[in-house]
C-alpha cells in the first residue's frame, strides 16, 4: 500500500516553475531518493510535502488522507517528520532538550497541567525525559544529551535532527541533504543509521542526497529532478544507465562519451 | 574557569557554600536588618541601607545553601522585618510595593519578550485594561455607562484580582490575534501602536458614554475592606499604616504566583515550545508546534500578570489616569526584562526592583542631595540643575549595563552562552572545516 501518494505536484514562485507537475509514489516501509542538480526543485518539493509551502497544482494523499492545506505542525502530527539540508537545531537548546521539543505534539500537558504540577503532567514529563534519552542512545548520542546542541560536532548535529525528527514519532521521515559534509566514515555511519530508521523501527524514508554511493546503495527507487521536473524514475540501476540523467548531471557530451565507451 | 580563579574568587567561592555560607548569610541579613531598623529615618543612608537590605534577597537567591534555609530567610526579610520597618517609615514601604508591581509586571513581559521571543512594545495596555477594569466598576463611574448601576462591592475585590487576569488574557489574545503573524520590527510597532491605542482610548471613551471619564481619570477608586485579623497583628497604628502594609502584602502575593507560575511554565513543555519558537521558527513548526497558537498563549500569559497588577495598582492609588499607561511605561518595563537578562525569571525580578528603586529613590535622592550642596554653594555651577540630570544619569547607567554585562545583569544560562556565541565563533570555524574537508575527499 502507499503510504504517500503525490500527484502532479507543481508549485511556482513569480515565473519560475520550481517544481512542475511532479508525482511520486512511497510504498509503505521501503527507501526513496530524490536526486537532481542544485536547484532542481527537491528541497522545495520536500517544503511542499511538508507544508511549509502550498502547492499552486496537485494532491498529496498520506496515509489515506489528503493533506494538502494543513499547516506544518498539522501535517507532523500526521506522522510526516523531517531533518533541514542547512541544520535547523535549537541551538541553545540542549540535545536532550532538542529531542523534547520534537516531543510536542505527542504530549498532551497544558498550561494548567504545568501550572499545578499535576500527577498527570509529571509522569508524562518523566516519560518524554526517558523516550528522549532511548532516541539520544538510538542514534548514538546518549552521551551528549546535556550539551548545547550548538557545541556539537557536525556529524552529531546531523545525527540530533534525526533524533528530534524521530521524536514527532513519524510513519514518514523525509531527510535533506543527511550525509553534506560528512567525510567517508561518517557518510558511511549516517548511511547506516538511515538503514536502520526503516529496519528496526519500521519508518518509511525520502531521502535528498547528492552523495551517488549512499543513493545508490540504500534507495530502492530513486526519482530524478531536473529543472523542477521528473526526468526519470526507476531502481538503481536504471537510474545509473538512464541518459537523460546523465545529460542532467554532465551535459550531452558525457551521454554520447557513454554510449561510445 | 576554575584555573583562572583569582584570590577574590576563591574567596566568594569560599562564601558560596559549605557552613561558611549559612554564617556569612546569616550575618549580612542580621545586620542589614538591624541597621535598616535602627535608621528610620528617610535619609541618604537609610537609601543605601535599604538597597543593601534589598541586595541580601538576591544573596539568598545565589547562596547554596539548602532550600528551605533560603525560603526561611526570604520570608523573614520580607513579611517580617519589611513590613515592621514600614510601620515606622511608610515612605520605604510604598517603594517596596511599587518594586512588587514592577518585578510582577517585568516578569510577565519577560514570558512575551524573553521566553518566546516576541518584542512587545504595548505591553502596559494590559495593565491599563486591569486597572480600569476596577476603577469604573469599585466607583460611581460605573453609573454613567449604565444608568442607576451602583459600584461593585470593595469587598469583591479579591474576586476582581482573579477577573482582572482573566480580562488582561482576554485582551492578551484579541491584540494577539491580529499581530502575531508579523515578526520582530514589525511586530514591535504594531503592537507599540495598540498600546497607545488603549491609551488613546482612556483618553477619548468619555464621549458619547463616558466610560473612562477622559484625561481627567478616575479617583475615589475603591480600596478592599482591611482585614480585621491585621489590625490584630499590628495594634496601635493609624488604619492608613495598616492599610499601606496590606497592600504590600497583597501586592507580594500576586507577586509570589506570578513568579510560581512563570517558573513552572518555563521548565514545561509549553515553556520548551517558547523556547523552540524564539531559537527557529521553521524548524519549530516542522516539529508540530502550533506557532501561531503557542505565541497567542505567550501574549495572554503576559498579559494575565498585567491585568491582576492592573487591579491592584488602582486600588492602591485610587486614582487613575491615562498618562500613567504611556509609552514610556511599556519602554521602562522592557528595560527592566533587559537589565535583568531577557529570559532570565531572577533576571526580570532583579531588573525590576532595580530600575524601581534607582527612578523612585535612589536617582531623586543623589539628584536632592546635590541640590542640598548647590544651595551652601559648594563647587557646582549655577547652570546644573541636578534634577534635570536624573534621567541622564539613569540612561548612562544603562549605556555602561549593556557595555559591560549585555547579557543583563543575571542572565539565563542559555542567553549567556548566546551572547558568547561571539568568542566561540572562532572555536566554531572549526567545523565548517570538517565539512570543506570532506568535500575535498569526496
Amino acid at each position: 500500500m502507499a503510504l504517500l501518494e503525490a500527484e502532479n505536484i507543481t508549485k511556482v514562485f513569480g515565473g519560475l516553475m520550481a517544481v512542475n507537475s511532479v508525482s511520486l509514489t512511497v510504498e509503505k516501509g521501503s527507501i526513496v531518493s530524490v536526486i537532481g542538480p542544485n536547484g532542481a526543485g527537491k528541497t522545495t518539493f520536500f517544503n511542499v510535502l511538508t507544508g511549509i509551502y502550498k502547492p499552486d497544482g496537485g494532491t498529496i494523499t498520506f496515509d489515506g488522507e489528503s493533506i494538502v492545506g494543513l499547516r506544518p505542525d498539522q501535517i507532523t502530527q500526521r506522522g510526516i517528520a523531517r531533518t533541514f539540508q542547512n541544520i535547523r537545531l535549537f541551538g541553545n537548546m540542549t540535545a536532550l532538550e532538542n529531542v523534547m521539543v520534537g516531543m510536542h505534539s505527542r504530549l498532551r500537558s497544558g498550561v494548567w497541567g504545568a501550572i499545578f504540577q499535576t500527577p498527570a503532567t509529571r509522569t508524562e514529563e518523566k516519560r518524554a525525559r526517558q523516550r528522549a534519552r532511548e532516541l539520544l542512545a538510538f542514534v548514538g548520542l546518549e552521551r551528549r544529551m546535556d550539551e548545547l546542541a550548538k557545541n556539537l560536532p557536525y556529524g552529531d548535529q546531523r545525527r540530533l535532527e534525526i533524533a528530534r525528527a524521530l521524536a514527532t514519532q513519524p510513519k514518514l521521515i523525509l531527510l535533506d541533504e543527511p550525509t553534506a559534509g560528512m567525510n567517508p566514515q561518517e557518510t558511511a555511519e549516517a548511511t547506516e543509521l538511515i538503514r536502520r530508521l526503516r529496519d528496526e523501527l519500521g519508518i518509511t524514508v525520502i531521502l535528498i542526497e547528492h552523495d551517488m554511493r549512499v543513493v545508490m546503495t540504500i534507495s530502492e527507487r530513486i526519482t530524478v529532478l531536473d529543472y523542477g521536473s521528473k526526468i526519470a524514475e526507476g531502481k538503481p540501476e536504471e537510474i545509473r544507465t538512464n541518459p537523460r540523467v546523465i545529460e542532467a548531471y554532465l551535459g550531452r557530451g558525457a551521454v554520447v562519451e557513454a554510449q561510445m565507451g | 574557569m576554575s584555573k583562572s580563579a583569582t584570590l577574590p574568587q576563591a574567596i566568594a567561592t569560599q562564601f558560596n557554600r559549605g557552613p561558611l555560607a549559612y554564617a556569612a548569610l546569616t550575618l549580612y541579613v542580621l545586620v542589614t536588618s538591624a541597621l535598616l531598623l535602627a535608621n528610620t529615618r528617610t535619609s541618604l543612608l537609610t537609601d543605601i541601607i535599604f538597597v543593601l537590605f534589598l541586595f541580601g534577597l538576591l544573596l539568598i537567591y545565589r547562596a547554596r545553601v539548602v532550600g528551605g534555609y533560603k525560603l526561611a530567610l526570604a520570608a523573614a526579610l520580607l513579611l517580617g522585618v519589611l513590613p515592621y520597618f514600614g510601620t515606622q517609615n511608610a515612605f520605604y514601604v510604598e517603594l517596596a510595593i511599587q518594586a512588587a508591581i514592577f518585578v510582577t509586571l517585568a516578569l510577565g513581559l519577560n514570558v512575551v519578550v524573553g521566553f518566546a521571543g516576541l518584542l512587545d512594545l504595548g505591553y502596559v495596555a494590559f495593565f491599563a485594561v486591569g486597572a480600569y477594569l476596577w476603577g469604573v466598576l469599585s466607583t460611581p463611574q460605573i453609573a454613567q455607562i449604565a444608568p442607576g448601576a451602583s459600584p461593585v462591592s470593595p469587598s469583591m475585590f479579591y474576586l476582581f484580582l482573579a477577573v482582572g487576569l482573566l480580562v488582561g488574557t482576554i485582551f492578551g489574545i484579541l491584540l494577539g490575534f491580529p499581530v502575531l503573524r508579523l515578526r520582530g520590527d514589525y511586530l514591535a510597532i504594531v503592537t507599540l501602536g495598540l498600546g497607545e491605542v488603549i491609551r488613546v482610548l482612556a483618553v477619548n471613551l468619555d464621549r458619547p458614554v463616558n466610560i473612562t471619564n477622559g484625561s481627567q481619570g478616575i479617583k475615589d477608586i475603591a480600596r478592599p475592606p482591611l482585614p480585621e485579623v491585621l489590625r490584630a497583628i499590628l495594634p496601635g497604628l493609624g488604619d492608613a499604616q495598616i492599610y499601606q502594609i496590606f497592600i504590600y502584602l497583597m501586592a507580594l502575593l500576586v507577586l509570589g504566583v506570578t513568579v510560581l507560575v512563570v517558573y513552572r511554565l518555563k521548565n514545561s513543555r509549553i515553556g520548551r515550545a517558547w523556547e523552540a519558537i524564539r531559537e527557529d521558527d521553521v524548524a519549530a513548526v516542522a516539529m508540530g508546534i502550533p506557532i501561531v497558537r503557542m505565541k497567542l498563549l505567550a501574549f495572554a500569559v503576559g498579559a494575565s500578570f498585567a491585568g491582576a497588577m492592573g487591579v491592584l495598582f488602582a486600588a492602591k492609588q485610587q486614582f487613575i489616569n491615562p498618562p500613567t499607561f504611556d509609552l514610556l511605561r511599556s519602554i521602562g518595563i522592557l528595560a527592566m526584562v533587559i537589565l535583568g537578562g531577557m529570559g532570565s525569571i531572577p533576571g526580570a525580578m532583579l531588573g525590576g526592583a532595580l530600575v524601581t528603586l534607582l527612578d523612585l529613590q535612589l536617582l531623586p535622592r543623589i539628584a536632592m542631595e546635590l541640590s542640598a550642596l548647590k544651595r551652601q554653594g559648594i563647587g557646582i555651577p549655577d547652570w546644573f540643575d541636578p534634577a534635570q540630570y536624573q534621567r541622564a544619569l539613569f540612561g548612562l547607567l544603562l549605556i555602561l549595563m549593556m557595555i559591560f554585562r549585555p547579557a543583563g545583569v543575571l542572565p539565563d544560562e542559555r542567553r549567556r552562552e548566546e551572547l558568547r556565541e561571539g568568542e566561540a565563533e572562532t572555536s566554531a570555524e572549526v567545523e565548517p572545516a570538517a565539512q570543506s574537508r570532506a568535500a575535498s575527499t569526496s
